[in-house]
C-alpha cells in the first residue's frame, strides 16, 4: 500500500518521519529524565563532592578513589546481604507461583471463582511497600499481636516474647516473607498467561499418551513456558538487586542487627545523608553495570529461545 | 471500533510521556500566579505540631485557625502557612536543607520565614549564613531576651557570638518515676526521699538491683540512660574531624549492658511501641528518665488507659508519676525558632519571637495549664511559679515540678554542643543495641559506630574510644 502511495507522487513523500514524531516524546522524556542523570552520576562518580553541614565540598577530580574506597569497605558483604534476601524470597515465590498457575490452568481441576483469587493473590502488591512494612514492624514488635498470638497458645513465656527484630535469621527471613507476599501474585499471572499460550493439543496429545499430572507439569509445561521462567529471574534479580524500601522501613534504616539485612540501596542511601554524589554516584554506576549484563543475559536468551522454535518449524515444513 | 481504540490509546500512551514534562515546566507559573492574589504568606516549618499549637492557642494576633490546620490567619491578613515534616530518617533536615539552599531563588511567598531546629544540630543551622542574628537583624532587644535562661542563649550563638536563635522552653532533665512502683520498691513515692536514694550512679544501680528483687524493670530500654551521661561528657563529638568517644558514653554502655543481662529493663528502644506502653497503666518500669517537654508531650499521653478520655486522675496512670532530679544533671532536647536569611517578614517574626519567647506573662500561662505544663524560657516567671504554693501539676500527684528544676536549669552547660552530636547520638545507640542483643561483641560494636559515623560524615578522618 506504501509502495501505491510513494509511486503516485514521485516517491517524493516518505512517512518514515511519522514514526519519528511519534516516538519523539518518549526519547524526549528519557534523555531528560534518564539519559541526563545517569551521565552526571557517571561524571560525579569520579570526584570528591558532599556536604558538611550546609557547606558544600568539592567537586574536586579524584579519579578512582571512590571505586577504591567502596571495594575497601563492606561493599561485597551487602551484595552478599541482597543476594541471600533475594533468593531466600524468590525460592518460595517461583514455587508457589508455579504450582498456583499450574492449578489455575488445569482444565480438568475446574477450580470454581478463579478470577476471585487471581485478584486478591495480587492484592498485597498493591498496597505500598513502606506501608507494608510499617504493618509488619506493628506486628512482629516484641508486644505486637504476634507475640501477644504466641503467648496466648503457650507457645512461648509472656514475659520472655520472641524479639523478630533482634534476631538475624528472623529479620532476614521477615523481610522475605514480605517480598514473597507481594510478588508472587505477580509471579502466578505472569506464568499463567505463559501456560495459556501453550497449544491444549500438546496437553491432550500427553493424556492420551498416559502421563500422569507430574509428568505432564514436568515434561510439557516447564520446557514450553521456560522464556517465561527467565524473564521472571532476571527481572526479578534486578528487582532484588535493587532492593529497597522493604528492608529500609522495617529495620529503620540500619539494617540491623549487625547490619546483616543492609543492602546494596540502603548502603547507598546511608551515603546520603551528608549528599556524598560521588560515593554514592560510584556505587550506582557498578549497580548499573550489573544491572545492564543481567539485561543483556535476558535480552539474548529470550532472542535464542525464538531461533530453535523457528528451526524446529523450518524442520517441519521441509518434511512435508 | 478497534482502530479507534488504537488511536485512543496511542494517543494517551503520548500524552503520558509529555504530561511530566508539561508538569516540571508549569510548576513556576502556578507559584508566580499565588503571589498575584494580593495574600501575604508566613512560612513556618517544623517537624512536628507542638509549636503550632503554642503559637495558635497564645499568640494573641492569632485570628482564625483552618480546619485543617494547615494554615493560620492573623488579624493583619498575613497567612502562616505550616510545613510539617517528619523527623524520622533525617528528612526534615533534609527537605529544610533543600528548601534553604534554593532560598534566594525563591518567590517571597514560598520562602521558609521561621524554620525550628533542636538543641542537636541547631549548630549546623546557626553557624552559617541562612539564619538571622535575633538583636541586630531582627530587632530583639538584650533587654528583651535577658529573662531566658542563659544556656538557651549559648546554644544558639555562632562562632562570633551572635544569637541567632530564642526558644519559649527550658529543658532541664529529670527522672521520672511511677509513685505506686516507688512505694512498692522504696516504700515512699516523696520526691525528696526518692531522689536521696536515686542521687548517684551506684545508688542508682542498687535500687535497680532492688527493683529486680521485688519484680519491677529499673529502666525500659537501652538508650534511657542515655542523655544523662551524653550530657556530662567532658568533650565535644567531634575536634579536628576526629570523634572523640567520651568515657562517659562507655560508662553508659557497660551500665546498659549490665541491666540488660541482669533483667533490669525491658530491651526496649527509644520511642518504640513498647517503650510507649512501658509508661501506661500496665507499666511495670520504675522510672524514665525525660526532660520537661517530655512530660507534657510524651509522658502523659502514653500515661492515659484511655487516650481520648478525659486527662484526669483513673484515667490510666495519670496522677501517678512524679519527677526528680536523678544521678546526674542533663537537659534533652528543646526547639528553638531561626529567622531564616532572605525572610521578608522581619516585622512579624519579631513579634512571634517577642510574644512567645520574651513575654513573661505568656509563656507562664503555658506552664500552668495543666495540659501544657511546659517548662519556659522566664527564669523570673519560673521563680514566681516555683514558690507560689497553690501551684502542683495534676498529673504529677499534685507536685511543684517547676520548684524542682527553677534552681538546676541555671547550671545547664552548653560549651560541648556541636554540630555533630545528632549523628554520633543516633549512630552510637544504634550500633549498641546490637551489643546489648548479644549480636556482635563489643569491638564489632565499635566497628559498626565508626562505619556509620563516616558514612554520615565522610569529612571524619579517625574515632578515638577512650582507653
Amino acid at each position: 500500500m506504501s509502495g501505491k502511495k510513494i509511486k503516485s507522487k514521485g516517491g517524493a513523500v516518505s512517512y518514515a518521519k511519522w514514526g519519528y514524531i511519534f516516538i519523539l516524546p518518549f526519547f524526549l522524556a528519557f534523555a531528560i529524565f534518564q539519559l541526563v542523570p545517569l551521565c552526571s552520576t557517571i561524571y560525579y562518580s569520579f570526584f570528591e563532592y558532599y556536604r558538611s553541614g550546609l557547606s558544600i565540598i568539592g567537586p574536586n577530580f579524584v579519579g578512582l578513589d571512590n571505586y577504591k574506597s567502596l571495594f575497601e569497605s563492606d561493599f561485597l558483604e551487602y551484595a552478599g546481604n541482597t543476594f541471600v534476601l533475594w533468593i531466600a524470597g524468590f525460592i518460595p515465590q517461583i514455587v508457589v507461583s508455579l504450582i498456583l498457575a499450574a492449578w489455575f490452568t488445569d482444565q480438568r481441576l475446574r477450580i470454581k471463582g478463579k478470577q476471585f483469587f487471581k485478584v486478591v493473590i495480587y492484592m498485597p502488591n498493591l498496597i505500598m511497600a513502606s506501608a507494608f512494612s510499617m504493618l509488619f514492624f506493628a506486628l512482629f514488635s516484641d508486644i505486637g499481636p504476634v507475640n501477644g498470638f504466641l503467648a496466648t497458645i503457650g507457645a512461648i513465656d509472656p514475659s520472655h516474647p520472641i524479639r523478630f527484630f533482634s534476631s538475624i535469621g528472623w529479620t532476614r527471613a521477615l523481610i522475605a516473607l514480605m517480598n514473597f507476599l507481594m510478588w508472587f501474585g505477580n509471579t502466578t499471572i505472569l506464568l499463567m498467561a505463559a501456560v495459556m499460550g501453550i497449544s491444549p493439543s500438546l496437553f491432550e496429545a500427553a493424556e492420551l499418551d498416559g502421563a500422569n499430572h507430574r509428568q505432564i507439569f514436568f515434561k510439557v509445561t516447564l520446557p514450553n513456558i521456560r522464556p517465561i521462567l527467565v524473564y521472571v529471574l532476571i527481572t526479578s534479580m534486578i528487582g532484588g538487586l535493587q532492593m529497597f524500601d522493604v528492608p529500609q522501613i522495617l529495620t529503620n534504616g540500619s539494617g540491623n542487627p549487625n547490619r546483616s539485612s543492609m543492602t546494596l540501596l540502603m548502603f547507598l542511601n546511608s551515603h546520603l545523608y551528608s549528599k556524598n554524589y560521588g560515593l554514592a554516584g560510584a556505587l550506582s554506576v557498578i549497580l548499573f553495570i550489573v544491572s545492564a549484563i543481567l539485561c543483556l543475559v535476558v535480552y539474548f536468551s529470550l532472542n535464542k529461545e525464538d531461533s530453535p522454535a523457528n528451526s524446529k518449524h523450518s524442520k517441519k515444513k521441509a518434511k512435508h | 471500533m478497534k482502530g479507534l481504540m488504537k488511536k485512543v490509546v496511542a494517543v494517551s500512551m503520548a500524552a503520558a510521556m509529555v504530561v511530566p514534562m508539561v508538569g516540571c515546566g508549569g510548576s513556576d507559573g502556578s507559584k508566580s500566579a499565588s503571589s498575584d492574589d494580593g495574600k501575604h504568606y508566613l512560612n513556618i516549618w517544623c517537624w512536628n505540631d507542638e509549636f503550632q499549637s503554642r503559637f495558635n492557642d497564645y499568640y494573641p494576633e492569632v485570628k482564625e485557625v483552618s480546619k485543617d490546620k494547615s494554615t493560620t490567619t492573623l488579624n493583619d491578613g498575613t497567612i502562616v502557612k505550616w510545613t510539617i515534616n517528619e523527623n524520622a530518617n533525617n528528612n526534615y533536615q533534609n527537605k529544610l536543607d533543600e528548601a534553604l539552599l534554593a532560598q534566594e531563588s525563591a518567590d517571597d511567598n514560598d520562602k521558609i520565614d521561621i524554620f525550628l531546629v533542636e538543641a542537636d544540630y541547631a549548630l549546623k543551622y546557626v553557624d552559617s549564613d541562612y539564619t538571622l542574628d535575633v538583636v541586630n537583624d531582627i530587632g530583639l532587644t538584650e533587654d528583651d531576651l535577658s529573662d531566658q535562661y542563659q544556656y538557651t542563649k549559648d546554644i544558639v550563638t555562632d562562632s562570633n557570638g551572635a544569637q541567632k536563635g530564642t526558644s519559649w522552653q527550658a529543658t532541664p532533665g529529670l527522672f521520672a518515676y511511677r509513685r505506686s512502683i516507688a512505694k512498692a520498691v522504696l516504700g515512699t513515692d516523696d520526691p525528696t526521699e526518692v531522689q536521696a536514694a536515686l542521687s548517684d550512679w551506684d545508688k542508682f544501680d542498687a535500687v535497680a538491683e532492688q527493683a529486680n528483687a521485688a519484680g519491677y524493670k529499673m529502666l525500659s530500654g537501652y538508650d534511657d540512660s542515655y542523655r544523662t551521661f551524653s550530657n556530662n561528657v567532658s568533650t565535644p563529638w567531634v575536634t579536628d574531624n576526629e570523634v572523640n568517644v567520651d568515657p562517659q558514653i562507655m560508662r553508659w554502655v557497660e551500665q546498659t549492658k549490665n541491666y540488660t543481662d541482669k533483667g533490669y529493663n525491658n530491651k526496649t528502644s527509644l520511642w518504640s511501641d513498647g517503650w510507649a506502653s512501658d509508661q501506661g497503666p500496665d507499666g511495670d518500669v520504675l522510672g524514665f528518665f525525660y526532660s520537661t517537654w517530655g512530660i507534657n508531650f510524651t509522658l502523659l499521653g502514653n500515661a492515659l488507659a484511655d487516650p481520648d478520655g478525659a486527662q484526669e486522675v483513673g484515667n490510666g496512670a495519670y496522677g501517678d508519676w512524679a519527677v526528680c532530679e536523678g544521678p546526674a544533671p542533663y537537659y534533652w532536647g528543646g526547639t528553638w525558632l531561626c529567622a531564616a536569611n532572605g525572610t521578608d517578614d522581619v516585622d512579624t517574626i519579631k513579634d512571634v519571637m517577642l510574644k512567645l519567647t520574651c513575654d513573661k506573662d505568656i509563656m507562664s500561662s503555658m506552664t500552668r495549664n495543666q495540659e501544657i505544663q511546659d517548662y519556659t524560657n522566664t527564669v523570673s516567671g519560673m521563680d514566681e511559679i516555683a514558690n507560689d504554693e497553690s501551684y502542683g501539676s495534676d498529673f504529677l500527684g499534685g507536685q511543684n515540678h517547676v520548684a524542682l528544676f527553677s534552681e538546676t536549669a541555671q547550671k545547664i552547660d552548653m560549651s560541648n554542643v556541636g554540630a555533630y552530636d545528632q549523628g554520633c547520638n543516633e549512630s552510637i545507640q544504634k550500633a549498641f543495641k546490637d551489643y546489648f542483643d548479644g549480636n556482635v561483641t563489643m569491638d564489632e560494636a565499635k566497628e559498626n559506630f565508626e562505619k556509620t559515623i563516616t558514612e554520615k560524615y565522610p569529612e571524619i578522618t579517625k574515632v578515638n574510644w577512650p582507653e
